[in-house]
């Protein structure tokens, strides 16, 4: 018996996870030793300073195609671009989470403890400071994301889901109003996304017993070469597949999602849409272009009827919505079916127009999300429909400003929504998937619909008695803001760079 | 010296910065705003009779060509090129907007709304509807196919009457629709077409697809301009928006916008898809034919001016639809000249339809009755903008309506004899709406509105003036126009891969007959 050894690390590669993990740490530190007032302008720059160190490295590390500490960790072209896609969603995310201009001390309640409906929380509802621990909790989960889509075996991968989800959870508790909701939700989200997790890591346990191995290319050669019984195979992957879909919010695994967005703090739930959207895809592409590319004749039908079934609940189910929150959850539930369409093209253009779609959305999601967060009344966030009716008179920049997010995720051309429809759906005949993309054109036109009704609302319904005031942003949100409506004209007006840097981003390293 | 300039990208461009620029008039200066956007178009239609002239005809099938990069990993350009069809269309565009901004001087002044957006509006109209004609590459006409649904959504939406909520969601729904159909069909060619979206790539390319697969691709794009030009079944969107649009914005929409269906059609449909269009022809014309007489019958039946001239215009296009399916020449061309008359005559009819329900501030027939006692210049042109409309010899359609029956009848005798119903019908609810509201005792309660005495003011002879000239000189000598059109319909038959029946064939048939 020799000694132990340590496989080699790679350090360089590892640095953006590195990062965040040491800035999230050092952000728990702030906690426990800057007074109660300095910790909010300190978090939020270490926080802002950290994701953009990491992004740095990032891009630092470009050309970097390997695989390191033993195979566990995957640095190649694909890791790369949703490393920084996460980064740059995540900073603007951060810019949302750490406004305190438009309602005073912030979306966050300021001790997470204090009884619902008791004397200090109405206080506390007055106005204290929010709790400064979003930051670290955010950087934990960014860098968990991170680690997440570049996960070569599944362990990694699983530990990674729970680095990025338990913090989620905690985020989602910690809205300053409506708390009950807020705390409802957090479980609800935990709950069930712990039964994912089994499910995840029970068909680990699976993938393990037929592959004998639990990094992707063990798996991969022995789904090209069984030795073991196919059962194995089967269930491992649909139990893994039911884990990752969860949390890409795909039907039938979707329920979580309107509560989720509904009782969140906005900006945790702009985080959530933007950036865990990123990493679940991340990963799922990792695990069917990785691992069981082999098998993608068997799972392409399963997993495509998923996708169809996706994009018909969301748009269905957006059209009965009273509540613009959960509208934009349904809507975000019909996109995970569009990126579906993308992923199952099983292709080089699936990859790089998935990645390209995730990036837009993004971009698109937060911007809405900024928008929601403006308009207020006494009670918080005015996020019921009607309460809409006639905003465009009032504040026609606004209303224009949402407009033009609408129409992106109505996929109206010169729109990034545009742009990322027509590429997943190219790639999908290309990949021979015909049939998803006429699916996925039915399912536009239906939710065409409630996107419309919105615009409509906002500029041609008179306005009712009490039409909610339009806060000014502060300038994190107005920043955040501008960032997504900028992205969401300028990927669909010129795409092409974009559409270049998901191409060079390649192939996953096998 | 003309060879050289870009036509077309500048055209294109150009209402576009007019519209920012009109966008960014304070309220409080609309008349400022109304002069420049007049002002504006009237520099467009200066390029266009400037492009017009730079045409040569017989010259190539496509001129001004222009290339730039836009998306290189998808092989999407910006590319511009016009051939017969699509300037002719081009002058239309350049002639009716001045006119139209004119019309509407005054119509957003009562409203709430602000006067520089809506001329804005308009502006950015022009620009989708120049770009959409323009284009010679798939990927960036299917995009200015689809944003020319924005502006107008908001024009109906935020500056009609009426139902207009309701009107403007229904407009674009059913365009998005349509759309969405041809986004799976342009997706598909273009995997199958190479990865390109160049027109003349496509067209050599589409041969080697597969007939069936060309068929449900010819479909996609069939359903998309049928539904915007409207053909029966797809209609019931057209009298909804017609009858809430304002009218001059109304007068747009049959006369220029719809014609981007007939035009998808001759350009992209017969094409593109030879063969599915020759398999899909008769079905074609059929729903062409139930067209013209369906929407006649409801057109005699309507109640107010706005939808009864939406229904006109429903079958106007069914003309067009059999003249495009018949493949003739003469049935090719007088298609493509009915688009441009059809679009002055059903043009004129909406403005001075506008121009009536402006002074009486209803649209319904039965507020009027005996109005050419009170505005008898107003009446008289009313008169013949219905007479242009039922295409009465020496008014321009007459023309493009005699050479598609004459073009389609060489070759399907039934459907052009159906058609020719169409005409009758057409008398009948042309005639009975200008009795009705002109005609006959003076309806006292419109005697009663102050407005109804003003006749036409000198803003309004103006609007006027132009299209019933062109219509007139049209309807006499309408050579120019169709020597453009001749070698662009040959063209587009030729790729179609049918010939004009000999002289001999028509003999045949007249023996058999």
């Amino acid at each position: 018996m020799g000694e132990l050894q340590l496989p080699p690390i790679d350090y360089g590669a590892l640095a953006p996870m590195l990062i965040l993990f040491g800035a999230a740490c050092l952000g728990v530190l702030v906690e426990v030793i800057a007074p109660r007032r300095a910790r909010h302008p300190v978090q939020l720059t270490l926080s802002l300073l950290a994701v953009v160190a990491a992004l740095t490295a990032v891009v630092l590390q470009r050309d970097t195609r390997i695989t390191t500490i033993g195979g566990a960790v995957a640095i190649d072209g694909p890791a790369l671009f949703l490393q920084g896609a996460i980064l740059v969603l995540g900073a603007v995310s951060l810019l949302l989470i750490g406004e305190r201009s438009i309602e005073q001390g912030g979306a966050f309640v300021s001790q997470a403890a204090i009884t619902v409906g008791s004397e200090k929380d109405m206080r506390q509802a007055g106005g204290e400071p929010g709790a400064t621990e979003v930051y670290p909790l955010t950087l934990f989960a960014l860098g968990g994301m991170m680690l997440f889509v570049s996960a070569n075996d599944l362990l990694t991968m699983f530990v990674a889901l729970e680095v990025f989800s338990l913090p989620l959870y905690l985020l989602c508790a910690l809205a300053r109003r409506r708390r009950l909701l807020s705390q409802e939700a957090a479980l609800k989200y935990f709950l069930l996304g712990s039964y994912a997790s089994a499910f995840f890591l029970f068909g680990v346990a699976f993938i393990y017993g037929f592959a004998g191995g639990i990094r992707l290319e063990v798996v991969r050669d022995a789904v090209a070469n069984p030795q073991n019984s196919q059962v194995l195979l089967y269930a491992g992957f649909g139990l893994i597949a039911i884990g990752l879909l969860f949390k890409a919010a795909l039907a039938p695994f979707h329920v979580w999602t309107p509560d989720v967005y509904q009782g969140a703090p906005t900006p945790v739930t702009a985080f959530m849409a933007a950036c865990t959207k990123v990493a679940a895809f991340g990963a799922l592409l990792r695990i069917l272009y990785v691992a069981f590319a082999g098998v993608q004749w068997d799972f392409q039908p399963v997993l495509g009827v998923v996708a169809v079934l996706t994009m018909f609940v969301g748009a269905v189910l957006a059209v009965t919505q009273t509540d613009l929150k959960r509208l934009l959850a349904y809507s975000s539930i019909a996109n995970a079916g569009y990126l579906m369409v993308g992923v199952l093209a099983m292709n080089e253009e699936g990859l790089s127009s998935t990645l390209f779609y995730l990036v837009a959305y993004g971009f698109s999601v937060l911007a809405a999300f900024a928008i929601l967060s403006l308009v207020r009344d006494a009670e918080g966030e005015a996020t019921h429909l009607s309460r809409w009716a006639g905003i465009g008179r009032k504040s026609p920049l606004l209303a224009g400003t949402f407009t033009l997010v609408l129409l992106a995720f109505a996929g109206i051309p010169l729109t990034s929504g545009f742009m990322s429809k027509f590429a997943v759906f190219g790639a999908a005949i290309e990949g021979g998937q015909t049939w998803l993309v006429i699916f996925g054109v039915i399912s536009s036109m239906l939710i065409a619909f409630p996107y419309l009704r919105m615009v409509v609302l906002m500029w041609l319904s008179e306005p009712g008695e009490s039409t909610p005031s339009v806060s000014i942003p502060g300038f994190l949100t107005a920043t955040a803001l501008g960032l997504g409506v900028i992205a969401t004209v300028a990927l669909g007006v010129i795409p092409a760079p974009l559409l270049d840097l998901t191409q060079d981003a390649g192939q996953f390293v096998r | 010296m003309f060879d050289e300039f870009p036509f077309l990208s500048v055209l294109t461009v150009l209402p576009l910065v007019g519209a920012a620029v009109v966008a960014f008039i304070p309220r409080a200066k609309a008349e400022l705003a109304k002069i420049v956007a007049l002002a504006w178009s009237l520099v467009v239609l200066v390029l266009s009779v400037v492009m017009w002239l730079a045409f040569t005809i017989d010259g190539d099938r496509f001129q001004f060509h222009e290339s730039y990069a836009w998306i290189p990993t998808w092989d999407a350009r910006f590319t511009f090129a016009a051939d017969g069809i699509a300037l002719v269309m081009l002058m239309l565009i350049a002639i009716l907007f001045p006119v139209v901004i004119l019309a509407s001087w005054n119509d957003v002044d009562q409203s709430r709304r602000s006067a520089p957006a809506y001329f804005a509006l308009l502006l950015s109209f022009e620009f989708t509807m120049i770009g959409v004609f323009a284009a010679a590459d798939v990927f960036l006409f299917y995009v200015f196919f689809e944003i020319m649904l924005i502006p107008m959504y908001f024009i109906i939406g935020s500056f009609g009457t009426g139902q207009k909520q309701y009107a403007a969601v229904k407009f674009f729904l059913y365009s998005l629709v349509g759309g969405l159909f041809m986004l799976a069909s342009v997706i598909g060619l273009w995997v199958l077409g190479g990865r390109t979206f160049d027109f003349t790539k496509l067209a050599e390319a589409t041969a080697s697809i597969d007939p069936n697969t060309a068929r449900w691709l010819f479909l996609g794009f069939f359903v998309a301009f049928a539904i915007k030009a409207p053909f029966f079944p797809f209609h019931t969107w057209l009298p909804d928006s017609g009858g809430a649009a304002p009218a001059g914005a109304a007068a747009l929409l049959v006369g220029v916008m719809d014609k981007v269906g007939t035009f998808g059609l001759l350009r992209y449909c017969l094409s593109l898809f030879p063969e599915a269009s020759r398999w899909f022809a008769p079905a074609a014309m059929a729903l062409a034919v139930i067209g013209i007489i369906y929407a006649s019958l409801l057109a005699v039946g309507q109640k107010d001016l706005k939808r009864l001239v939406s229904y006109t215009s429903i079958a106007h296009f069914g003309f067009i639809g059999i003249g495009i399916f018949a493949f003739t020449t003469q049935a090719g061309t007088g298609a493509v000249l009915y688009m441009v008359n059809h679009g002055l005559a059903t043009g004129l009819l909406f403005i001075v339809v506008g121009m009536f329900v402006a002074r009486r501030g209803s649209a319904l027939v039965s507020d009027f009755g005996g109005a050419g006692k009170l505005v008898p210049v107003l009446a008289g042109v009313l008169f013949f903008a219905g007479l242009a409309s039922l295409a009465l010899p020496g008014t321009a359609p007459f023309v493009s309506e005699f050479l598609v029956l004459i073009g389609t009848f060489s070759v399907h005798k039934g459907y052009a004899v159906v058609a020719t119903l169409g005409i009758i019908l057409a008398a009948a609810y042309v005639l009975w709406m200008i009795q009705r509201t002109t005609q006959g005792t003076l309806n006292p309660a419109l005697a009663e509105v102050p407005a109804m005495s003003k006749d036409l003011s000198l803003r309004e002879k103006f609007v006027v003036a132009p299209l019933i000239a062109l219509l007139l000189v049209l309807g006499f000598y309408p050579k120019p126009v169709t020597d453009v059109i001749n070698p662009a319909v040959q063209a587009t038959l030729q790729d179609v891969g049918t010939t004009d029946p000999a002289p001999t064939v028509v003999a045949d048939g007249k023996a058999g007959g």
